[in-house]
Order: structure tokens, then C-alpha cells, then sequence
């Protein structure tokens, strides 16, 4: 690591530091609950009690699956949709209430009804994360293709492209950056929805997790499961933005 | 002379929230095999408005134009243009940029030429430094240099050029006037020029259209007194002196023309 890399390493670290400081000094200063707060430490050590001994990478690896799957279909199904809705006004017109209509829902308020008509399997589960992925990819995804400026198909058309070339040559490449705005977003709002859609019976999985341990009041297996689904989402946050910058490198950014 | 292209009795208006906006009205003339058109008028007239009719990107609202005989149905590779706007593709890099024409299967470009094509046409715009950039990495008049390189790039018969040189500094100006005069001479193009500068259209053109503020309709056609191939002296010359003060005055009319028409309008607004 070079030194500018180091000091931007430092500078991503300090605000997470400082958060554990916060967090010790809220449970020293008296004014909440020891009990109510376990310490860092403590959560660490937790943290590494059910690595070891409890399996806890086995949540993680339902949970990130779910998360996975859940965004893959989502995201999938909304590409072209969004593309379509994008594209063609009409489309849109027609579209766009009920499409408002149904991201407007909390993921959570349909889980009887996905119990109801799916069960309380996977599947259940991931009715709700395509559900969560598929709305808001979709928004995403149509608000951008309709900003494409016909400059470039213009252009295109000039120079003797036919359709098929100017759907492959311009549209596709005009179309990535939205693909991948809408995948990061439906990750966000994917891991949002994950405690929401273990809660419905589910054995393992972070949520789940969480879930089991506020039964019996285990704050520490709490602050763990919370832990790691935000560690877990930032990891892919990042991977997902190495990817769009090496993807879009031609991409005019205000900053780098 | 053989007629390529044909504005008759040309009219285009806008729907637009305030009412309709006649942009272009009765407008009539001819552009032959070999001619160079400059059409000349005060900003927002309607001129980009009439190029795009014979590019293929816009009806006219009463009127035919036509091309090679025939009503303009849509853009073609056989008109190439130049936008106002350059459109260089900002996911390709320059010397990619140069390409895309060539890889299109309308244009019939062997693989094993384009490379080749592309080269010539980075050394003559000056890109050849930048082959591999993006064009974020470019300055506007390295952007509106690589646009008509890659316009010229697939050989159009035919060039529509909307303010092709608006960007680029006085000495590059003229490097890519006489660059466009030595490509015609070599490849004997039929083009329609956009221009603001009066000495450009002189310099460059065969013939002169001038247009009157919107709507935009033929002021004067004027023949150019000069024959290709032309060089830098032209602009010594006495017609070429006259010639300009008469077109600089009916562009100034046009221009206090326009320039009354909006005044009350910013008034009330
Ligand atoms: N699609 C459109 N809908 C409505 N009005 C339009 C449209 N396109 C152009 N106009 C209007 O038509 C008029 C002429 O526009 P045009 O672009 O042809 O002008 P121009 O002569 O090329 O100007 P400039 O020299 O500044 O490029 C302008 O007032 C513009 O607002
Ligand atoms: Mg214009």
C-alpha cells in the first residue's frame, strides 16, 4: 500500500474507532443500563463464541444467500421490465401508478399473506427479498434508461447502424450504469428486508438469529447478528463498487 | 446538374405548451451533385431545424424534401452529419469512436482495413496521442475534431454539417477548412454547411443561403464567384471583401430582426 492509500485506509477507519469510544463511554457515563449495553469487548468475544462454536457462519451463509438469490431474480426481472418502462412512454403511462403503488408497500406488511399463499420455506423468503429487489431495481432502472438522450442513437442511425446494432453498440452500453445503480440499491433495500423475511420461520440466518435471541433477551447475540449484516452489506456495497468502477471507467465523475 | 437533394415549399412548425412555433417556412432550393451549401442566419432561426429535415430526423409539417429524388424516410449512411452537440460516444475511446462507423455492417469496411482507416484519421484530426483516451479526458474542440473524424471516416457522398468548427480556436479553424477543402477535392462530396462565420461560408462555399430570424425563410441565395480548388489568398481579393459586407449586412438585418421580435417578449416575461 502506497502512502495515499494508507491515509485514506486511516481516514476510513477513524469514524468506526470512534464509534466504539462513543460506545463505551454511553455505557460508562451512567446514564443507561450497564445491562442494556454489552461492551465491545464483550460483543467481540460473542462474536468469535458462536464463530467457533454455534456456527454462525452458517447464518451468514443463508443470510448472504437469500440476500443473493433474492437480488439476482429481483434485479433480473427488472432490467428489462425497467428497460421497457423506460423506453416506451406509453408503457410507462400505463405502468408507472401500479409500480408506485406496489414499492409504496413495506415488504413487511405482506409477509402473511407470503405465508398464506407460499408458506414458511425459502421460498417464502424469497418472494419477500424479490419482492423488496424487484421495486425499487425497477424504479432505478426506468427513471435512467428514460434519461438516455437520443443524441446517440441519432448518431448511430447516421452513421448506418441498423436497430439490432444501434440495441447493442449504444443502448447496452448506455444501460450498464443504470443496471448497476439498480443492483446496488436492491442490495441496500435486500438486506433491509432480511431480518423481515426470517422472521418468518426460519432456522438459520441472521435474521433469524437476531429474532431467536431477543426471545431470551441475549443482547450481546443481538448486537452480533446486527454486526455482521452491516459488515456483510458494506463488503458487497464494495465489491459492487470495484466493479462499477472498473465497468464505467469512461464515466465522466464529479468525484474520483 | 444532377439534383441530390431538394427543399420544396419546406414547412415545419412545433406543438409547443405556447401554441404552434413555425420554425421553418415555404422554403425552396436545390442542392446539386458537387455542391457546397452554407446556410447562414441568426441564432435559434431554424437551421439545425432544416438540416435534420434532410438528415431523416424530422417531417416537415407541409412540404417534401426530397434526396436523390425521393422523400427523406429516415437517417441513412449515405448523409453523414456532424451534430451541433458532436455526440462522440463517451463509453468508446477516440480511436474506438473512429471505428463504430466502420463496423457497421452498412458500411461493408473489411476487418483488416479498419485499423488502417482509423490511423489516417487520428494523424489527420491531431488525436493520434489520444487514441486510447476517453473522451471525458478531451477538450471541446478535441471533441468536435474526433465527431468529424469519425463522420468522415465511413465516406458519406453527402456531409451535413451543423457548426462544425463553432469550437475550435482560429489557427485549427483553418486547418480544418482546408482539410475539408482537400478531402472534397479528393473525394468529391455534395455538402451542406452550418455556419455562423460569413468569411467560413465564403471561403468554403459554392453557394450561400442566407435565412431570416424564425421562421426561418430564404433572405437571398448567393453564388460564390470563386472555383476550387481554393487556397488562403481568396480571402484577399476584392469580390471576397465585398461579398462579405453584403452578407454581413443582411445577417445583421436578420439579427435586429430577431432581436425586436424578442425584446417585447422579455418585457412581459
Ligand atoms: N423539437 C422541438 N420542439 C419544439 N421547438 C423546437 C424543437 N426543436 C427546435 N425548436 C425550436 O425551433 C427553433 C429553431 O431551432 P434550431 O435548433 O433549428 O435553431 P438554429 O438556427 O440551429 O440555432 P443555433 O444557431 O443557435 O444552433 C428554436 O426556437 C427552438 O427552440
Ligand atoms: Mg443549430
Amino acid at each position: 500500500m502506497n502512502g495515499a492509500g494508507l491515509r485514506r485506509f486511516g481516514l476510513g477507519l477513524l469514524p468506526w474507532i470512534g464509534a466504539i469510544l462513543l460506545w463505551y463511554a454511553v455505557r460508562w457515563s451512567g446514564f443507561v443500563n450497564v445491562s442494556l449495553i454489552p461492551a465491545p469487548h464483550q460483543v467481540a468475544a460473542k462474536f468469535f463464541e458462536l464463530l467457533t462454536k454455534e456456527g454462525l457462519l452458517i447464518d451468514i451463509f443463508a443470510s448472504t444467500r437469500r440476500v443473493f438469490l433474492g437480488v439476482a431474480l429481483g434485479i433480473l426481472v427488472a432490467v428489462p421490465v425497467g428497460f421497457l418502462l423506460g423506453w416506451y412512454r406509453p408503457a410507462r403511462t400505463f405502468a408507472d401508478p401500479m409500480i408506485n403503488f406496489f414499492r409504496a408497500l413495506p415488504p413487511i406488511a405482506l409477509i402473511p399473506l407470503v405465508i398464506v399463499y407460499f408458506g414458511v420455506d425459502e421460498l417464502a423468503k424469497l418472494v419477500i427479498l424479490f419482492y423488496a429487489s424487484f421495486f425499487s431495481g425497477v424504479i432505478v432502472m426506468y427513471e435512467g434508461v428514460s434519461q438516455i438522450t437520443p443524441l446517440y442513437i441519432r448518431v448511430a442511425q447516421t452513421l448506418g447502424a441498423n436497430q439490432a446494432e444501434i440495441f447493442r453498440k449504444v443502448i447496452i452500453p448506455l444501460t450498464v450504469p443504470h443496471i448497476l445503480t439498480a443492483l446496488r440499491v436492491a442490495l441496500g433495500v435486500a438486506w433491509a428486508t432480511l431480518v423481515a423475511s426470517e422472521l418468518i420461520a426460519a432456522q438459520r440466518g441472521l435474521g433469524a438469529m437476531i429474532q431467536n435471541a431477543s426471545t431470551y433477551f441475549l443482547l450481546d447475540v443481538i448486537y452480533v447478528g446486527i454486526i455482521c449484516i452491516g459488515l456483510i452489506a458494506l463488503i458487497m456495497d464494495l465489491i459492487l463498487r470495484k466493479i462499477t468502477a472498473r465497468l464505467l471507467v469512461w464515466q465522466d465523475r464529479a468525484i474520483a | 446538374m444532377n439534383k441530390r437533394a431538394q427543399f420544396d415549399k419546406v414547412s415545419l412548425s412545433f406543438e409547443t405548451p405556447k401554441g404552434r412555433l413555425n420554425v421553418v417556412e415555404d422554403v425552396s432550393y436545390d442542392i446539386n451533385d458537387g455542391d457546397f451549401i452554407a446556410v447562414i442566419g441568426p441564432s435559434g432561426c431554424g437551421k439545425t431545424t432544416m438540416m435534420s429535415m434532410l438528415a431523416g430526423f424530422q417531417k416537415p409539417t407541409t412540404g417534401n424534401v426530397l434526396f436523390d429524388g425521393r422523400p427523406v424516410a429516415g437517417p441513412g449512411p449515405e448523409r453523414g452529419v456532424i451534430f451541433q452537440e458532436y455526440g462522440v460516444f463517451p463509453w468508446l475511446t477516440v480511436k474506438q469512436n473512429i471505428a463504430f462507423g466502420l463496423t457497421l455492417n452498412a458500411n461493408h469496411v473489411p476487418a483488416a482495413e479498419r485499423d488502417a482507416i482509423c490511423d489516417h484519421y487520428l494523424g489527420l484530426m491531431g488525436l493520434s496521442d489520444f487514441a486510447n483516451s476517453y473522451p471525458k479526458h478531451l477538450s471541446g474542440g478535441m471533441r468536435q475534431r474526433l465527431a468529424i473524424a469519425r463522420a468522415y471516416a465511413v465516406k458519406p457522398q453527402f456531409l451535413l454539417m451543423d457548426e462544425p468548427f463553432g469550437a475550435l480556436d482560429a489557427q485549427t479553424r483553418s486547418n480544418m477548412q482546408n482539410l475539408l477543402l482537400k478531402v472534397l477535392q479528393t473525394e468529391g462530396k455534395t455538402v451542406m454547411l452550418i455556419t455562423h462565420s460569413v468569411e467560413e461560408a465564403i471561403y468554403l462555399a459554392s453557394r450561400i443561403v442566407v435565412v431570416t430570424a424564425r421562421p426561418a425563410r430564404i433572405k437571398e441565395i448567393i453564388d460564390v464567384p470563386f472555383t476550387y480548388p481554393r487556397d488562403e489568398s481568396i480571402q484577399e481579393r476584392p469580390e471576397f471583401a465585398e461579398l462579405r459586407s453584403h452578407i454581413r449586412q443582411l445577417v445583421m438585418d436578420e439579427y435586429r430582426a430577431q432581436q425586436a421580435q424578442l425584446r417585447p417578449v422579455s418585457f412581459s416575461e
